[in-house]
């Protein structure tokens, strides 16, 4: 097989564009034309010690004051003088972004009424089956639901449900502190979803702005 | 018959010297010595560690039968006796016929809560003295059937499965599968998603190589740059959040793209951490590198030859550290790995200290792969535009009645597959990631098969661990960089 210069080409300096060549051994690219190993690109054995130019006498020393301990041990006392990165967790708490994924909320319109309409997206999506729906119509003719339960347990915050909702209804709240001492109190239901959704909604509002030229 | 034995040992140092003195010049063909049972990974047998093969630097006669045992008779005879008893053994001499006794070995349980098991691994590993003869791995205890989970879910649900396969290089796993779906579905994804992907998919070998390294310098007693590494990981993870709303199981990158624009000023800020990255890495190597006792702990430690990377399949690192030059970035290459300009690092001896070294060089490599990312970074579109694989844009489906209808189709139904299967790879941080993905046309996979690599990294444990040191297990055991997300699936 003809072997090619393997090479690679850049035209102009600052072009992030490589030309790179036709490959021609096929056996050590995997069967691609996309990359060749240069020729002789193996490095040569490393020199042992006896090999090494390196004096007896500068060994000795590098050796007997520890120095590339030194050496490390001083990086370590630079970052002892180092701001330090951790925070007072309760007190300080991380930034997150408007996208957040925790605690799920159930909204609702401005004039008080719920926005979900049952339409069952966000059950059909979750991959976990984490969300059971009953809907049932309204005496005023409007189809809401009357049983929204997540089990928090169950559910992997993967944030398809609040993608999937066509009225923002379901959403994930930048709440994180829900911590319960029983599971039963995870298995959230309608009104605790909703409540959620009151207590958080300035900043879910906020959140769904921010993000909304992105969605 | 024990003078016997030691005349037979004698020659068999002999030659193992004349083995040694010839394996130099070919150190990465296994130069196989018969006569040895249990060979460690360069192929030569106990002498490697105790040369005496006889009284000398043994303290009992216990210990010299042991050794005895264990290069002839261990699996010869076995079942003939199964406790030494020496008297018995003594007549047996005195009648000529050799019959040596059989020490057992001493095995212990390493793991499945061993810190340095690094999860839920568990070894049985057969001692002799302080010497690893025996490897056993019994894997299985995070066993989620993810496979079989995946084939009842549809393509858009199986996504944030693979988030949890290999939990701290997320967005590689997802990336494996959004390939394999595009593969089979046909399409192109545009070239900014390509560019993200490329992006986080090397931010996320950062992550990971924070992560195994740091960790495995741990595991032989560095504390240190754990500390270090973990705070350049809680910087990545918040990008991770800002991209898409998780720091750790992202569900990001979706067949035919991202799920969403990267927001404005992300860019900037990865930069401006990129800028100061660098120092960061100079700092480990500083305290590391070169350190006297992690050159000592590294070394010569695990070694695997070309031939036995291969053979077992190894990839990623474990393979590129025995002086394979194989990174399918570069042999095959997927999103943006054509587009951009990066090195792959390649070691020489392949033991424990250049898969460090290659490691550390990666940091480097990916931060290099970053900036283009960054700097080369075009407009348009994140995902493919076509409403029957991707849900429209909010804004669109609330007032177009067709992007409605589309909308309530992905995420009820989902989108249909062409029937069809593919074997896509990828190169994740630990090695090479795939998905085999059979589709029959429907919505749902038919199969999908997830190659970990992780998983044949630890089926060669026991070749690789063989003649070394109970404590190198754990040095292994890190270089192999094991996250049981991905090996017990």
């Amino acid at each position: 097989m003809q072997r090619l210069i393997t090479k690679q080409v850049r035209l102009l300096s600052n072009s992030t564009k490589l030309y790179k060549p036709v490959a021609t051994e096929y056996f050590t690219t995997g069967g691609s034309s996309q990359s060749v190993w240069p020729q002789n690109f193996r490095l040569p054995q490393p020199k042992t010690w006896e090999e090494s130019n390196e004096s007896a006498l500068s060994k000795a020393t590098k050796f007997f004051f520890l120095n590339e301990i030194a050496r490390g041990m001083y990086i370590c006392m630079e970052m002892y003088f180092r701001p330090p990165y951790t925070i007072y967790y309760p007190f300080e708490k991380g930034p997150i972004s408007p996208r957040f994924r925790g605690e799920h909320a159930l909204r609702r319109y401005p004039s008080g009424e719920e926005r979900c309409i049952a339409c069952k997206l966000c059950e059909a999506i979750c991959p976990a089956q984490a969300i059971t729906i009953e809907a049932e119509e309204r005496l005023d003719g409007s189809r809401r639901t009357f049983k929204y339960d997540i089990d928090m347990t169950k559910c992997i915050y993967c944030g398809y449900c609040q993608e999937s909702c066509p009225v923002d209804a379901i959403v994930e709240s930048p709440n994180v502190e829900y911590t319960t001492e029983t599971r039963e109190e995870l298995l959230y239901n309608k009104e605790k979803l909703l409540e959620n959704g009151d207590k958080w909604e300035q900043e879910l509002q906020y959140c769904i702005d921010a993000d909304a030229p992105y969605r | 018959m024990l003078r016997k034995t030691f005349q037979s040992s004698t020659t068999r140092y002999q030659k193992s010297i004349l083995n040694n003195i010839n394996g130099s010049f070919k150190r990465f063909v296994s130069s196989p010595s018969e006569d040895y049972k249990f060979k460690n990974s360069m192929g030569t047998g106990f002498d490697k560690v105790t040369p005496e093969g006889s009284m000398l630097g043994k303290t009992t006669f216990t210990e010299v039968l042991d050794e005895v045992d264990m290069t002839w008779s261990k699996d010869d005879h076995k079942g003939e006796q199964t406790y030494p008893n020496l008297l018995h053994q003594h007549e047996n001499a005195k009648s000529g016929e050799v019959k040596a006794p059989v020490v057992k070995h001493f095995t212990v349980n390493f793991g499945p809560q061993h810190p340095a098991a690094h999860g839920v691994l568990r070894l049985i590993l057969e001692l002799h003295g302080e010497e690893v003869v025996r490897a056993d791995a019994h894997v299985g205890l995070l066993h989620r059937g993810t496979e079989k989970l995946i084939e009842s879910k549809t393509y858009m649900q199986a996504l944030p499965y693979f988030d949890r396969l290999d939990y701290v290089s997320m967005m590689t796993n997802e990336l494996s599968f959004a390939l394999a779906v595009e593969k089979l579905l046909n399409i192109e994804v545009p070239l900014r998603a390509k560019y993200i992907r490329t992006l986080f998919g090397e931010m996320t070998r950062i992550l990971n190589h924070c992560m195994s390294v740091l960790t495995h310098i741990m595991d032989v007693g560095g504390l240190t740059p754990f500390l270090w590494g973990f705070e350049e990981r809680e910087k990545l993870m918040e990008f991770y959040e800002r991209v898409s709303g998780a720091r750790l199981h992202s569900a990001y990158f979706r067949p035919g793209g991202v799920s969403q624009d990267l927001p404005v000023g992300l860019l900037d800020d990865i930069y401006m951490w990129a800028t100061q990255f660098g120092d960061r890495v100079d700092e480990v190597e500083e305290l590391v590198t070169d350190n006297r006792i992690w050159k000592a702990r590294t070394i010569d430690v695990g070694i695997v030859s070309a031939e036995d990377a291969l053979n077992y399949s190894l990839s990623g690192v474990m393979l590129r550290g025995s002086g394979i030059p194989f990174d399918i970035r570069k042999s095959q290459p997927y999103d943006a790995y054509d587009l951009v300009d990066f090195d792959v690092a390649v070691g020489v001896n392949g033991d424990c200290y250049d898969r460090y070294l290659i490691r550390m060089v990666e940091f480097r490599q990916s931060l290099r792969i970053m900036e283009q990312c960054i700097n080369d970074m075009p407009e348009g579109p994140v995902k493919v535009e076509d409403y029957k694989i991707n849900p429209p844009p909010r804004s669109l489906m609330k007032e177009d009645m067709e992007a409605l209808i589309h909308h309530f189709l992905l995420f009820t139904k989902g989108y249909a597959v062409p029937q069809g299967e593919t074997y896509t790879a990828i190169e994740a941080p630990k090695g090479e990631m795939a998905c085999y993905v059979v589709s029959d046309g429907s919505e749902r996979p038919y199969r999908c098969k997830i190659r970990a690599p992780g998983f044949a990294h630890l089926g060669a444990f026991d070749h690789i661990a063989r003649g070394n040191l109970l404590a190198d297990a754990v040095a292994i055991i890190g270089t192999m960089d094991l996250v049981f997300g991905e090996v017990d699936r």
